[in-house]
């Protein structure tokens, strides 16, 4: 029995409560491939996250860490198991549920207010009010004098902003989001974990976080989820208790983050590894 | 660690250098789009040059292949004095019309079936093998089925033109509709958007491009669907005027009408190509051709 530190204490998995903002309760995902063998993405899956709790979720490439948010979204269903959000099962696209892509899914064709009311105005909002608060949520992301601009007339960072701007919008009770800010640069990256941070104790929605960034998650949640190589399945799950309001910039160098970080690295390491080395066998 | 400042005299220095180089590099620009126009003119005089004494001095055998100063008097006097079958702006008239119509009804019908069997995977799988037939077929040999069935008239011009069209765009418009990023619909999906309004506001914008590139090619084969109907079989137009200046081995009479029919070609094309800019104004601004 290995003795956890205090910070990063390793909780037993235990089955979901019925109150939890998300369930997922034991489920297997298989798929046909195209040229018709059976894969299997996830197995014997289980995770909780309790209303306003943040967790990540991290594991080797291709261990189905996306697979994970689209069981929440229902764009994907259970082979076996069940999901649930708010207490409810995952039938349809829940309107409490807001998503953040790893790619730029902003329609480009549209400038930043019109992409930001582009919620609002899908779900039936009256244009007047739609624009009202997308002039309001882009102001909150700092980006007031860009209202009239394209997507491509913005940087990385400001287009995060927009996507977020676009996704709270919607005052989503569930935040998903999938490795949102990997394509930044470091310091964009710092400035928009904050931003991220300071949205989300305003909003207080329940937030699933991929990443494949371990400091990421750790200084983020309050929950992570290491995963195994595919097909993943839940391998440990850490509380982390590092006091909020955190600072990106200034969390990496707290020795308490830097012990729990390793605690968990060293969990995850043996993944990565096994990751890596069915990668380079099967060429994937 | 001192931070190191440079003094006002060598950053005034340094700016008014800047500023020499930049003047330097808009001079270079400047000389080298002149040079672009210049050859081109050069070129376009040698070409007419070359061929008027050619012509001149029977090397080309004018009767056969024309020269310039005989087209350019057969386009003033059908200004002037008309064509054999009415006034000139008559003919540009009827084939315009008869083009832009097919034009319109293919561009409208391609784009329709494009987006429907774009979105549609079992009948994208079932009509895909017809449409490929219906591809291979060379469509202008269609003109005379529609002359027989359709008359002399307009009806018959229109329906090439629109077979001519209908394909390029449709399989443009399918294409497009099939490359729309599915992160991008994805995203549509989760803030809300109902099917209906994925279509109108994801994929049919994201589309666009591929849809507006296929209108440039397509308006060229509209012309061509009318003037080879018109050459079939016609009472008025342009591939009727060609087809009597051929009866009557008027090559300065085709070329003519040729020419007409290039600048009917470019003004639309030029019109096209505005729209386009309207259009889809938030896609990043191209490098700018040189000398255009």
């Amino acid at each position: 029995m290995q003795v956890q530190p205090m910070a990063a204490e390793k909780l037993s998995q235990a089955a979901p409560q019925a109150d939890a903002a998300i369930a997922i309760d034991d489920v297997t995902l298989r798929f046909v491939t195209p040229d018709g063998h059976m894969m299997t993405a996830i197995r014997d899956f289980t995770m909780t996250v309790a209303r306003g709790e943040f967790a990540c979720v991290v594991g080797p490439t291709g261990c189905g860490k996306s697979t994970t948010l689209n069981l929440v979204t229902g764009l994907l269903r259970p082979t076996t198991g069940n999901v649930r959000v708010m207490g409810n099962p995952v039938t349809d696209i829940s309107r409490d549920i807001g998503f953040v892509f790893q790619a730029d899914a902003l329609f480009p064709w549209r400038s930043v207010i019109d992409n930001v009311a582009a919620g609002p105005l899908y779900r039936g909002t009256p244009k007047a009010e739609a624009y009202e608060r997308a002039r309001d949520w882009i102001g909150r992301v700092g980006l007031g004098r860009f209202e009239k601009h394209y997507p491509h007339q913005l940087s990385g960072g400001m287009r995060k902003r927009v996507a977020l701007a676009q996704t709270f919008i919607n005052q989503p009770k569930i935040l998903l989001m999938d490795e949102p800010f990997s394509a930044l640069d470091m310091q964009t990256r710092t400035v928009m974990q904050d931003e991220l941070l300071d949205l989300w104790s305003e909003q207080k929605s329940s937030v699933v976080f991929v990443t494949h960034d371990l400091e990421e998650a750790v200084a983020l949640a309050d929950k992570v989820y290491v995963l195994t190589a595919g097909p993943g399945t839940v391998k440990s799950v850490y509380r982390i208790d590092l006091p909020r309001p955190r600072v990106m910039a200034d969390i990496r160098y707290d020795p308490k983050f830097i012990e729990i970080a390793k605690v968990i690295w060293n969990d995850l390491r043996e993944e990565v590894q096994l990751g890596q080395s069915r990668g380079l066998q099967t060429g994937h | 660690m001192t931070a190191i400042s440079p003094t006002m005299s060598q950053a005034a220095a340094r700016d008014a250098s800047i500023a020499a180089a930049e003047a330097r590099a808009r001079a270079r620009l400047r000389r080298r789009h002149a040079l672009v126009i210049g050859l081109r003119l050069a070129i376009l005089v040698a070409f007419l040059g070359l061929w008027e004494l050619g012509a001149d001095y029977n090397i080309i055998d004018p009767f056969f292949f024309a020269s310039p100063s005989g087209i350019w008097e057969q386009i003033w006097s059908w200004i002037t004095e008309g064509t054999s079958q009415g006034p000139l702006w008559l003919q540009m008239y009827v084939t315009l019309e008869e083009t832009f119509l097919g034009f319109m009804i293919g561009a409208l019908g391609g784009i329709a079936a494009g987006i429907v069997l774009g979105r549609n995977r079992l009948l994208a799988d079932v009509f895909s093998i017809y449409i490929k037939i219906a591809n291979s077929v060379p469509r202008v040999v269609l003109g005379s089925v529609f002359i027989i069935a359709l008359g002399l008239g307009m009806a018959s011009k229109v329906a090439l033109a629109v077979v001519m069209v209908f394909f390029v765009v449709f399989a443009n418009a399918f294409q497009g509709v099939r490359e729309a990023d599915r992160a991008m619909i994805a995203n549509a999906q989760i803030l809300g958007a109902s099917p209906f309004q994925i279509t109108r506001t994801v994929i049919i914008p994201s589309a666009m491009s591929w849809i507006l590139a296929s209108l440039h090619v397509s308006f060229g084969f509209a012309l061509v669907g009318a003037v080879v109907g018109e050459f079939l079989g016609a009472k008025q137009g342009m591939g009727l005027l060609i087809s009597t200046a051929q009866g009557a081995f008027n090559a300065n009479g085709v070329f003519a009408a040729m020419i007409i029919l290039a600048v009917m070609a470019l003004v639309v094309e030029f019109i096209i190509t505005r729209f386009e800019n309207y259009v889809v104004k938030w896609r990043p601004a191209p490098f700018n051709e040189q000398g255009t």
